[in-house]
């Protein structure tokens, strides 16, 4: 009975989502007053609706009804109750639903929190959100429906989640992302309000910056733990993959990137606004474009865990509805928008835009490279993957214009800058990066190499420049001290971002240039020496675990004879889908990591093992957590909270007319 | 031409400058790092599409089933070589340094990415195998459809 509650409030869900769409557009047409307000009231009766299917799922899954296919698929009585929950989302038809639910949470949460804005122009960003949710469960429903049942004949015991997504990254990285792909359709609908409108000014890049940095600030959070997940749990030590599940996510975030950058100047100054617009619009089409890469199977790829080529038809047609809807829409209304600012080319304005071209430009190379391969095989040239190296190339070339001018942006005035006054500064911070990127190096490295320099520089070249333009704005007008607690949230949130920004370029410049990676064949009682550690097999144990079994290797690990740790590598066998896991051993520091993984046991006993030193590599996910506490702070910012109900409403009043 | 419009030209200018500099690069970036896939029967007669064969030197990347039996590894290093055939009765031999994926198994479908070292061996630098049950890279699928399953139990 319960599943089929669960299903029927699902449909009720995306009656109401249409409901949510066509009354208040109504209203907004005919100026009625009544369908206007019905936006709130809809959004909240599908949010109620969407989270009771959830929660039932959920309840389904910690009861272990296995008459419910999704269940029976993805979940087994022997898994412990926590990743019976996070089996929720395990897999296809869950992870839509999760999708459609955190949908209904952004919108109730604009709905609710929006009080301050004219409610015409919440009506149709209300509407344009419960038409995005009326596709996907339409989505859901038709085709991915987790509450089917296994009637008559159902199973006694579930099919087990897979052993990998059974961790606790994985229990909170794929609501982290969604939260950061769905919160993007917020200034998404905001655009398209606005394009419907005929109106875009400062106010609407006021209104939808908080929330398109809320969202960029999760996608953040959801990319830097994936990272990590796949780095403690894969086995293999690496962090990025250039995977096209990865750079899936990782192109929302680029043009999120530009989007939130885009967005302070047409809030500040009043230009880039149709720019912005297409920014807006880009950053949740490519979050749509990423869930069709990873929901419709066309991937070859390592996450493509449970995908169904023929749900992929429904999700390409909603795509280009949506994207090329959207694009008709800015081609028609765009021409209205009228950027008043002006601006010289020395200025912060045309360094925000150079940021802008850097992001997109290395967009482009992860929509070149994650879509190549599909199109090359499509047109009948056989299959090509495109490699690392490609990737890794075109972002060092692209780092380097991009931290240079980042460093040099926030020195720039609005509107005009002297570049004369900057020569001495510029000149001091050359130096002082040098010379710091320089004694960093000589105190941690091993060696120089001349890349290890580069990226070294362009960390520090960001940090004293961050510095510098502290120092600059709080001895403005006061003296520094009293003049440092002046500086508002969101500058602090602007200097931590790139500060975070600079920490991770470190990490990965440390990571990359100075990890030393052995593969060894080692038995117990041998031993292995590198960088003045060394790693001692102690012995080897069986292992038995809620629903595995396996082996557990223990190395002691010693740095210049003093001990450091002992770890234990494990390698598992789930029982259920037999399926062999790696559990590496991982000595976690702030300057290096110790990385054991145990591989095979050899035909001689002996056992191939992974034993790797990794220094920095903490520093490329505490660099994503900075940006995103700094986006926080951004949010924060009380001028988001001030009302302005007097100033906005006559304007607003206007532009209806006009529109 | 009067100031504005000289700025104007200079920005133009300057943007078609770094756009086909940029473009330029990628596409040189790309041609040095894609990598085509092959089958055995494909690298020793020559791609399906094209026909066309695999040079020495070249890299690549191989994908078929592992030759029960034929899994040979050097007893003092991670060393390993194994046989990889299809359904077209290719067969080529892959050697690899390192550490095999944990669903590494005879008679199972894999990926080897590396470079051509005779007309019928790859030098791989990694091994991929398929990440659960019922997954299984489309080409590794289509070379091994209708070869009798190899697979033994553990």
């Amino acid at each position: 009975m319960l599943p089929e509650i669960g299903q029927f409030s699902l449909i009720l869900a995306c009656v109401l989502s249409l409901l949510q769409t066509v009354y208040p557009l109504y209203g907004v047409q005919t100026g009625h007053q009544g369908a206007i307000r019905s936006a709130k009231m809809f959004t909240i009766l599908q949010f109620i609706a969407v989270a009771s299917s959830f929660v039932i799922l959920a309840y389904l899954f910690l009861i272990n009804d296995f008459s419910v296919t999704y269940i029976a698929t993805n979940s087994n009585s022997a898994l412990p109750w926590y990743y019976r929950l996070s089996a929720v989302w395990g897999a296809h038809e869950g992870s839509l639903l999760l999708w459609v639910f955190l949908l209904a949470t952004w919108s109730i949460a604009v709905a609710l929190m929006s009080r301050n804005l004219p409610v015409e122009s919440i009506a149709r960003v209300l509407a344009v959100l419960g038409l995005l949710a009326f596709g996907f469960y339409l989505f859901v429903i038709l085709t991915s429906n987790p509450f089917e049942r296994t009637l008559p004949y159902f199973p006694i015991d579930g099919r087990d989640l897979n052993p990998l997504l059974q961790d606790f990254g994985l229990v909170i990285h794929p609501p982290m992302l969604y939260m950061g792909y769905v919160g993007f359709s917020v200034a998404f609908a905001f655009a398209i309000a606005a394009l419907l409108e005929g109106r875009l000014d400062s106010a609407w890049a006021k209104w939808s910056r908080p929330w398109t940095m809320a969202a960029w600030m999760f996608l953040t959070v959801g990319i830097a733990l994936g990272s990590w997940w796949a780095y403690y749990e894969l086995g293999w030590g690496g962090w990025w993959f250039w995977d096209p599940v990865e750079n899936a996510s990782f192109m929302p975030w680029l043009a999120g990137t530009a989007l939130i950058h885009s967005l302070a100047v047409s809030e500040k100054r009043g230009v880039f606004k149709s720019w912005t617009v297409l920014l807006a619009l880009s950053a949740f089409s490519l979050s749509l474009l990423g869930t069709f890469l990873v929901r419709s199977g066309v991937l070859v790829s390592v996450h493509a865990f449970a995908s169904d080529p023929t749900r992929g038809l429904f999700i390409l047609g909603f795509l280009i509805l949506v994207i090329g809807g959207a694009l008709l829409l800015y081609a028609v209304q765009a021409s209205k928008v009228k950027s008043r600012g002006r601006y010289e080319l020395a200025s912060r304005e045309s360094l925000l835009l150079l940021n802008n071209i850097f992001l997109i430009a290395a967009l482009i190379v992860v929509l070149l490279g994650t879509l190549l391969p599909l199109v090359h095989k499509e047109i009948g040239l056989g299959s090509i993957s495109i490699g690392e190296p490609f990737f890794n190339r075109m972002f060092t070339i692209l780092i380097v214009p991009f931290a240079l001018f980042l460093g040099v942006g926030s020195l720039f005035r609005w509107k005009r800058q002297k570049l004369g006054e900057l020569v001495k500064p510029l000149l001091a911070i050359l130096l002082l990066s040098i010379a710091s990127s320089l004694t960093f190096l000589f105190v941690f490295a091993p060696a120089l190499t001349w890349l290890a320099m580069l990226g070294a520089f362009l960390g520090f070249w960001i940090i004293v420049s961050v510095v510098y333009e502290i120092y600059l704005r709080s001895t403005h007008r006061h003296r520094f001290i009293s003049g440092i607690t002046k500086l508002g949230n969101s500058h602090w949130a602007m200097s931590l971002g790139h500060l975070g920004l600079a920490v991770m370029i470190i990490g990965i410049t440390m990571t990359q240039n100075y990890s030393i990676e052995k593969d060894v064949k080692l038995a117990t009682g041998e031993h292995i020496t590198f960088e003045h550690y060394d790693f001692h097999f102690d012995q080897i144990n069986a292992l038995n675990g809620e629903n595995y079994v396996g082996t557990v290797g223990t190395f002691s690990v010693t740095h210049d004879q003093q001990q450091v740790a002992v770890m234990h590598a494990e390698k598992r066998i789930y029982t259920v889908q037999r399926m062999p896991m790696t559990e590496a051993a991982i000595d976690a520091g702030f300057i290096r990591d110790l990385y054991i993984a145990m591989g095979e046991q050899l035909p001689d006993g002996a056992w191939a093992v992974r034993i790797y030193y990794k220094p920095f590599i903490r520093w490329i996910w505490l660099g994503p957590l900075i940006m995103a506490f700094a986006g926080l702070l951004m949010i924060c910012d009380k001028r988001y909270r001030t009302k302005k109900p007097a100033l906005i409403e006559p304007k607003h009043n206007s532009g209806e007319q006009n529109a | 031409m009067n100031p504005r419009r000289k700025k104007r030209l200079l920005i133009t200018s300057s943007l078609i400058l770094g756009l086909s500099l940029a473009m330029g690069l990628t596409l040189f970036a790309l041609q040095q790092n894609i990598d085509l896939f092959y089958t055995p029967n494909e690298i020793l007669k020559g791609k399906n599409e094209t026909g066309v064969k695999p040079e020495i030197g070249q890299r690549l990347r191989v994908g078929g089933m592992v030759l029960t039996g034929s899994v040979k590894r050097d007893p003092d290093s991670l060393k390993v070589s194994f046989d990889l055939v299809d359904n077209k009765a290719g067969q080529v031999t892959v050697f690899f340094d390192g550490i095999l994926p944990d669903l590494f198994r005879e008679g199972q479908g894999i990926v080897a990415q590396g470079t051509l070292k005779s007309i019928n061996s790859i030098e791989a630098f990694e091994v991929l195998a398929k990440h659960d049950e019922e997954y299984m890279p489309p080409e590794v699928a289509d070379a091994v459809k209708g070869m009798p399953t190899l697979t033994t139990e553990p």
